[in-house]
């Protein structure tokens, strides 16, 4: 692994206006994303880890200008993705790529399956006919799938299958850089294992570079080589994972990991030290840390500003007041 | 190798066209109204074929020949002509109606409701004030302010009946369209580097087609009905078109004395308009994914 | 604790199960018996389409029927046979003896009421006392299962509760009908947070702790399950696979299946620096052609020509473990631990 940045992220928002229910018509700010900075690495997995309503897949979608951006910059190689023409924008589609969360409404319904996984060619134009077939036969093969099914409909497949037709389709066009979302939450778990060895496999083959966006801590922790953790549109600790794992001080962070579900019987512990109350709403987050409501740790700053994320060793940031001795 | 497996075993399900001719064959009403249409598209296609008579052919000496008498299965009208033969012949003027006015507000219906639900905005915003606007007049009403403009004959009667029913399809469209265009496979075509006309056109449409047909075959019905009230008004087909509307209009002084020459022409209308009403009910019953279970 | 002297509160007993669909019988449930002992946590545990949610909706019938229906078998409730009862007699026991908690406590609570009135409810159906008492009553529910401000959160609409609250207010309903035996727990905590997941799945515990009440908790998740169970079923393709204990299930599994579920997991410990999972091939069998083998020959590495011939019987490990498994000798001596 090099450490040449293939993705820079400066400060990026993303705001949505959303119309909020009641009897008068009013519009509230869902602060989605609200202001991170990080760069991704060439050959890295970056891990992306957080609960409902942090933004991390609003994030990975504004990396890829899925979303249109409200502040900040995008850089691929050092170029401002924001600042491309559309032209200029479906020629960065074969650099990046993405694979989606559902694999039931990721896929066109309509289309057979070499339509969809051929797509890409055929928008690009990238080969004749006959050489674009061939690909998609080749792609098929490359994950798992047998090439003889290419004219059937994505229905007739299962989940998993369906999947590896999504993570095919994104493979057409060799991207460098793949933003995997959810890529494996909406599977059984023994459909999930061979999802994830085949996204490990096509790394090594392909020198890939993933965001590797999940829920799950248990697989966020197994794929990635960094961990990025947010919590209600910001970052709250980023690190490798072997750091992350065995030195995270983030008090987000360790909630995470204490609310894991154990992976034996025997590792139960009664009366477990639980962070309570609930994970707020991004509309209205709380002010200061979002975390404080529901930090143990929270001091009176922490309620009035925002603690920006420190380098606390080298490799290792992250955003809290306590950690960083500064109340 | 570990992964190869997997594609062996394949779910073996029915295609969609498949489950909805299974449902349909479940859906008793369905198959009346789908088994009415079908005797009238082969009546309007096959016309001249079996016809028995030239249904422009005055018999001055069998005028008002009543049912079942001088080889005339339905007797004839005042000018003696073959009802039965006219009757054939109106199911072909008939089936162009809806076809051509459908065709025309599907059109446009689809042009309009595609691009507002996609882009939205103030786009969006004025399009569909238009679309209110519209709504707002009584539909018979709409059809003959257009007609006066245009001039009465029977082309500008459908061309009227399309425009007055484009309302109904933009909305249509462009719900389905709304709902669709935030799916994951759109966000994912659109990652692959698609432009918005293939988005619009190629991805999003297709995939909102059953509300729509489930309209244009309701709109069938309605087209013909309607376009059955204009040519009585005299805004539509003009004599001696074998029209039904047309044809009930010029003989309602003799529904004392022969009543087939008004009521014929009304039944026909009648099973026509019920043939599409209970095919398109059915069809929504099926396509509808709220009454399925 | 010594589980076997306790009694039985519900026994399942060769339960067959199928939908009939336009493309053929699916034989959702075979052959299954299953027992919850009183004040017991059992886990039926497997992926989709296991039948492990069939089987707990076939208790107090919420299965559609049709295209659903009962083909043989018995449900055994504190000694009377549901499947005889009529639609009455059981709606009269769903919330009060036997209670269920889903997925997505959104669709159980009625969104036009508070959640306060709903366990008032309850409690005014099946017990004599005025609106007010029922109403104090309710609030202490929610004290009991941590909802704060209880007082102020009664008068709450479903709506207006995040998703751990309303799982809570569901648990709170279930607990109070008059004497909650049976607890169905349906994928509790799927649709939440982890961290809203362990603050629910601690409450459960803790409530266990209180209430002698038995829960029935459905599970694809391995990981609640080793939180949670006392005991756990397997399931796969509508067939039981394996049962015991906890403890023996993730230390001692002796069904390929099971430990090809324990080796899916990313998080179990002999992947630390790990780069590959030993993921279990292939994918689970369609259940309208399967035969009468064992529905996980297909993907089974210990595969012999006797697993897809015929369905095993019954091996007996230990007291309280036992698997449905042909060649579970050559699974066990390669991982006994």
């Amino acid at each position: 692994m090099s450490n040449d940045k293939i993705i820079e992220v400066k400060d990026l928002k993303k705001h949505f206006r959303i119309k909020s229910e009641g009897a008068t018509e009013s519009t509230s700010l869902l602060k989605a994303v609200d202001g991170i900075t990080f760069d991704v690495l060439e050959g890295e997995i970056l891990g992306v880890v957080g609960e409902s309503g942090c933004g991390k897949s609003t994030m990975g979608k504004t990396v890829l200008r899925l979303y249109d951006k409200t502040e900040g910059e995008v850089l691929y190689r050092g170029e401002d993705l924001f600042a491309k023409s559309e032209v200029q924008m479906k020629e960065m589609t074969r650099k990046m790529q993405m694979i989606f969360q559902d694999p039931y409404s990721s896929l066109n319904p309509r289309k057979k399956v070499a339509k969809i996984i051929g797509q890409s060619l055929d928008i690009h134009k990238i080969g004749t006919s006959a050489e674009r077939l061939d690909r998609v036969k080749y792609l098929m093969e490359e994950v798992g799938l047998n090439p003889k099914f290419r004219s059937r409909y994505p229905h007739q497949f299962s989940g998993g299958q369906r999947q590896r037709i999504g993570i095919a389709r994104s493979l057409a066009l060799q991207p460098e850089f793949i933003v995997c979302d959810e890529a494996v939450s909406a599977l059984d778990v023994s459909v999930q294992a061979q999802i994830l060895n085949l996204l490990l496999d096509l790394q090594e083959r392909h020198s890939f570079t993933y965001m590797f966006i999940a829920h799950d801590l248990g697989v966020v922790e197994f794929i990635s080589t960094r961990i990025l953790v947010m919590y209600l549109g910001r970052i709250v600790e980023i690190a490798t994972k072997e750091e992350l794992v065995n030195r995270h001080v983030h008090p987000y962070t360790k909630a995470l990991f204490i609310a894991s579900p154990v992976v034996s019987p025997r590792d139960r512990k009664e009366g477990k030290h639980l962070f309570q109350g609930d994970v707020p709403s991004p509309i209205n987050p709380p002010s200061g840390c979002h975390f404080h409501p529901r930090c143990p740790y929270a001091v009176e700053k922490c309620k009035h500003a925002y603690p920006p994320l420190k380098e606390i060793s080298p490799g290792h940031s992250a955003a809290c007041w306590v950690v960083q001795n500064d109340i | 190798m570990q992964n190869n497996q997997t594609s062996q075993e394949i779910i073996k399900d029915p295609t969609p066209l498949q489950e909805t001719w299974y449902n349909l064959k479940k859906n008793k009403g369905a198959m009346v109204g789908m088994t009415i249409i079908l005797i009238f598209i082969f009546m309007a296609i096959f016309a001249p074929l079996i016809s028995p008579f030239d249904p422009l052919a005055q018999i001055i000496e069998d005028r008002k020949t009543p049912m079942f008498t001088n080889g005339h299965v339905f007797g004839t009208d005042d000018l003696g002509r073959d009802m039965l033969s006219r009757l054939i012949y109106g199911a072909r003027i008939s089936m162009a109606i809806g076809v051509i006015s459908v065709g025309i507000s599907l059109v446009f219906g689809i042009l309009i409701g595609v691009t507002s639900a996609y882009f939205g905005g103030i786009y969006d915003k004025i399009v569909m004030r238009i679309i209110d606007i519209m709504l707002a007049f009584p539909y018979i009403l709409l059809t003959i302010v257009i007609v006066s403009v245009l001039g009465p004959s029977l082309m500008n009667a459908m061309v009227a009946i399309g425009i007055s029913q484009i309302p109904r399809y933009a909305r249509v469209v462009r719900a389905s369209v709304l709902a669709e265009k935030e799916a994951d496979y759109v966000l994912a075509e659109r990652a692959l580097g698609a432009g918005n006309f293939e988005l619009m056109f190629l991805t999003i449409l297709p995939n909102c087609l059953s509300p729509t047909i489930v309209q244009a075959t309701l709109g069938v019905g309605e087209a013909i009905l309607s376009s059955a009230g204009l040519s009585f008004l005299g805004l539509g087909a003009q004599p001696p078109t074998p029209e039904w509307g047309l044809m009930i209009a010029s003989s309602k002084e003799f529904i004392t004395n022969a009543w087939w020459i008004v009521t014929l022409p009304g039944i026909a209308i009648l099973l026509a308009v019920l043939g599409f009403n209970l095919f398109g009910d059915g069809l929504r019953d099926i396509l509808d994914p709220k009454m399925r279970n | 604790m010594n589980q076997h002297e306790k009694e039985t509160l519900l026994s399942i007993e060769d339960l067959n199960f199928s939908f009939t669909t336009q493309r053929g019988i699916v034989r959702a449930v075979r052959d299954l018996s299953i027992n919850i002992k009183k004040g017991e946590t059992l886990t039926l545990v497997g992926e989709s389409g296991c039948g492990k949610s069939v089987t707990a909706h076939a208790i107090n019938q919420l299965n559609p029927m049709p295209p659903g229906h009962v083909d043989s078998g018995k449900i055994v409730f504190n000694g009377t046979d549901l499947l005889t009862l009529k639609k009455s007699e059981i709606e009269a026991l769903r919330g009060t003896q036997i209670s269920m908690i889903f997925q997505e406590p959104m669709t159980a609570l009625n969104p036009v009421f508070t959640v306060g009135s709903q366990i008032a409810d309850v409690f005014l159906t099946h017990q004599d006392m005025t609106k007010q008492e029922a109403m104090e009553k309710a609030v202490e529910l929610f004290r009991l299962v941590k909802i704060p401000a209880p007082e102020r959160r009664v008068h709450s609409y479903p709506h207006q509760l995040s998703g751990g609250m309303r799982q809570r207010a569901m648990i709170a309903m279930a607990l109070a009908s008059p004497n909650p035996g049976l607890m169905i727990a349906d994928e509790p905590t799927t649709a939440l947070d982890v961290t809203i997941q362990a603050q629910i799945l601690d409450l459960l515990q803790d409530l266990k702790q209180h209430i002698e009440m038995s829960i029935l908790l459905i599970t694809h998740d391995m990981g609640v399950v080793a939180e949670m169970a006392d005991r756990v079923v397997v399931m796969y393709a509508g067939r039981k696979v394996e049962e015991a204990d906890a403890d023996s299930i993730f230390h001692n599994p002796h069904h390929p299946y099971t430990l090809g579920l324990l080796n899916s997991l990313p998080s179990n410990k002999k992947y630390k620096g790990a780069r590959r999972l030993e993921a279990i091939d292939g994918t689970v069998p369609d259940l309208l052609t399967i035969g009468e083998g064992c529905p996980f020959a297909n993907r089974c590495v210990y595969q012999t020509g006797e697993c897809s011939r015929s369905f095993p019987k019954e091996t007996i490990i230990s007291e309280s473990h036992s698997v449905w498994c042909h060649n579970y000798q050559a699974v066990k001596t390669e991982n006994r631990q």
